[in-house]
């Protein structure tokens, strides 16, 4: 589903990513953990096609093509999810309009007519349930107004709305309490299928006891030092990271 | 976005952003450039006015000759040259001396062209239309049907004949020709627009609305708009405008007075696509207007709503005066510059009634290397007791070659009012356009998203059938404008 090889990006001159090699079979997920500054944000900033980042090296094969020649909309026509650290607000653009646009965005791309009123707030409606997130909000402005919760569980409706096959999980578990991860984490675990896969970013084991990895990676200063099983998030959980800068 | 597919992008929009361009051709009867008091003359002979009429006109060319053009709007208005200007263009052809006639076809195609069809049969349902040409009105639709209702919908050349006294009790009682440099040439050479008059107690049932076109080359257009709502009645008007492009700049130098009596609503709205001028900002429309109401009546209401898109140069400000008491009065505005546009725009909010309430919600959106500016007065006197005025002012800037600018007046003279005004100006984020682009909403589409939500406040507020194309028309306007 995807290859990372030997990929390094910079930002504002200063590189940060200096050889990440990485590779997701569908229906995989993988943890990736690291101190802060380790480059976490940045892969997944660079895999979403943030233009603040510039990639100096390497390649990303995603489903077969190249990534990083696509445009970021193209990215996501194809597959790709972010459900980002800090969803931004977008005022006076309801959710049901965003929403709509991001679905025929995808549709034109697949050479498919756009989608009727009707079946579209069918649509709304079934994935909204499935997620649990209140009617209320999709008639709001994008985020607008929406507590750090909603804004997660938004994400997460975004996510179910547009189906992608690969969803990066930016620090889902910033800022929510245990509760408001569990739902978050249950809504996102009935999305799962045999044939997605994801990236969870995180500080915290505790996510994981949510969102059950088949491989955790660990990041320091920019690559990948250590590739284990869950057990690697328990000991990282108990002894932190720097067992590993001795090693 | 990488730098040949952006460029691609640009030459594109830059051959389809204004898409009114064309022109008519048709034959014009068109008086020779200049302005004096024989073309002043000439223009009310054409019309076949009364003496009273011209009276008027020629007090306000010579109040005109004696004052400046003013210099105090944030813009960059070229020296303009009244001589080089013809002040009289009547597109209707030879046919009209045989008497009342079919439409000219040639018309009749333009506006079909321009989505105004003439044909009352293809009307928008719910709409009546004035459609004015350079000088004259070229058609007016369900006239019948509104005066039914006792309602009378016009051009202000048929009213000045068939309506000689409403008109005379009421042009110029808003806006004197002495008002300012603008107002008073549009009082020497007024050409058409549009009459209202909804009488006591009487709801117009339809949408009533002018369509304004220049077509001719070198000549100006001076609309002149009046409209009278009395007792208990109520309106709500739509104006729009477009024009061809061309290299040299135009003049619509216009004024709109509005009269609300006791009890009476009156709802002006206004598309303004005048063409802006090309990339580099050669050509487009100099619009100088003045526009104005009286809230005469107590409890009367008037709301002021505009989308400016158009125009190289906008100057207008649509003000309201609040004489009776408990009167009630709004602006909305949107005005979008791109490319070289100047908008220096705002209202006029003078209170002098007791318990009056104005509301001012104005949000300027610019790009390009464009200048936006909010020019806003509110003015409470010293009898306008228990008053209370709230302005907000919101800009937001894409790029970081434009600017914009927040100009308010606040001359408040007693204890009881309460005057609030908030402002804000904010650029669209790269996170918000990142965000966008992740679910899959390409950039050109994302701007238009982002910048029709920062809107949605004023254009909730424009009549239904028109909200639609305003939003499409933010978009377009604002294209390229990425990258």
């Amino acid at each position: 589903m995807l290859e990372i090889k030997n990929l390094h990006a910079s930002v504002e001159g200063k590189e940060i990513l200096k050889g990440i090699d990485l590779s997701i079979k569908p229906g995989e997920v993988h943890a990736l953990m690291g101190p802060n500054g380790s480059g976490k944000s940045t892969l997944s900033n660079v895999l979403v096609g943030n233009p603040q980042y510039t990639v100096t090296q390497g390649s990303v094969t995603f489903r077969g093509k190249d990534l990083l020649q696509m445009p970021a909309e193209d990215r996501s026509h194809e597959g790709l999810f972010m459900s980002f650290q800090q969803p931004v607000e977008i005022p006076g653009v309801s959710m049901n309009n965003f929403m709509r646009a991001a679905l025929n965005a995808k549709r034109k791309y697949l050479g498919q007519p756009p989608i009727s009123g009707g079946d579209f707030l069918k649509l709304v409606k079934e994935k909204r349930e499935m997620v649990g997130l209140d009617a209320s909000l999709t008639r709001r402005g994008v985020n607008e107004g929406f507590s750090g919760g909603e804004k997660k569980r938004n994400e997460i409706f975004q996510m179910a709305m547009l189906e992608p096959l690969l969803t990066i999980l930016d620090e889902t578990d910033s800022g929510l309490d245990v509760d408001a991860l569990r739902i978050v984490a249950e809504g996102f675990n009935r999305l799962r299928t045999e044939n997605t896969s994801a990236i969870c970013i995180t500080h915290y084991q505790r996510m994981l006891d949510y969102i059950k990895p088949d491989i955790v990676h660990v990041m320091m200063d920019g690559r990948i030092v250590r590739t284990g099983g869950p057990d690697l998030a328990y000991r990282i959980e108990e002894q932190g990271f720097d067992w590993l800068k001795e090693e | 976005m990488p730098q040949s597919q952006d460029n691609a992008l640009v030459r594109d929009i830059a051959n389809r952003d204004y898409e009114y361009g064309f022109t008519t051709d048709i034959e014009t009867e068109i008086i020779p450039r200049g302005l004096s008091e024989d073309v002043v003359r000439l223009i009310s002979q054409k019309k076949g006015e009364p003496q009273w009429l011209l009276d008027f006109r020629l007090k306000a060319y010579r109040h005109w000759l004696t004052m400046e053009q003013p210099k105090w709007g944030h813009v960059d208005l070229p020296p303009i040259d009244y001589q080089a200007i013809s002040y009289y263009a009547d597109p209707r052809g030879r046919k009209r001396k045989d008497g009342p006639q079919e439409i000219d076809p040639e018309l009749q195609k333009t506006f079909d062209k321009l989505g105004i069809p003439l044909n009352e049969r293809l009307a928008l349902s719910g709409v009546a239309v004035d459609a004015v040409m350079d000088s004259v009105s070229v058609k007016t639709t369900f006239k019948e049907k509104l005066a039914e209702k006792g309602i009378i919908f016009c051009s202000i050349s048929e009213a000045v004949k068939d309506h000689p006294d409403l008109v005379r009790q009421y042009l110029g009682s808003v806006v004197p020709y002495r008002d300012n440099f603008f107002a008073a040439l549009n009082s020497a050479v007024f050409s058409d627009g549009s009459f209202v008059y909804i009488p006591k107690g009487v709801r117009c049932p339809m949408e009533l609305s002018t369509y304004f076109r220049i077509n001719a080359i070198n000549t100006g257009q001076f609309e002149r708009t009046l409209i009278v709502c009395d007792d208990g009645g109520y309106v709500s008007y739509l104006e729009g405008c477009t024009a061809p492009m061309r290299d040299e700049n135009q003049l619509h130098a216009a004024i709109v007075e509005i009269v609300v009596c006791q009890d009476a609503e009156v709802k002006y709205s206004t598309v303004q696509n005048w063409y802006p001028g090309d990339r580099e900002g050669r050509g487009g429309v100099y619009n100088l207007v003045t526009k104005r109401g009286l809230l005469k009546g107590d409890r009367s209401k008037l709301s002021w709503t505009q989308v400016e898109t158009g125009s190289a140069i906008t100057w207008k400000y649509p003000s309201c005066v609040l004489k009776g008491d408990g009167s009630t009065a709004e602006f909305y505005s949107v005005a979008v510059t791109n490319n070289h546009q100047q908008a220096d725009t705002g209202t006029k909010m003078v209170h002098l009634g007791r318990n009056t309430r104005s509301t001012i919600v104005s949000k300027g959106i610019s790009a390009g290397r464009s200048q936006n500016s909010y020019r806003g007065l509110v003015r409470v006197a010293p009898n306008a007791e228990g008053s209370r005025n709230y302005s907000s002012c919101d800009s937001l800037l894409l790029g970081d070659t434009c600017g914009a600018h927040t100009f308010p007046y606040i001359d408040v003279n007693n204890d009881s009012s309460v005057v609030e005004h908030e402002a804000t100006t904010s650029k669209i984020s790269e996170d918000q356009l990142l965000y966008c682009n992740q679910r899959g909403i390409p950039p050109e589409e994302a701007v238009a998203l982002i910048v029709n939500g920062y809107a949605k406040e004023v254009l909730n507020k424009l009549p239904m059938e028109f909200a639609v194309e305003a939003q499409k028309l933010l978009s377009v306007s604002l294209e390229g404008s990425v990258g």
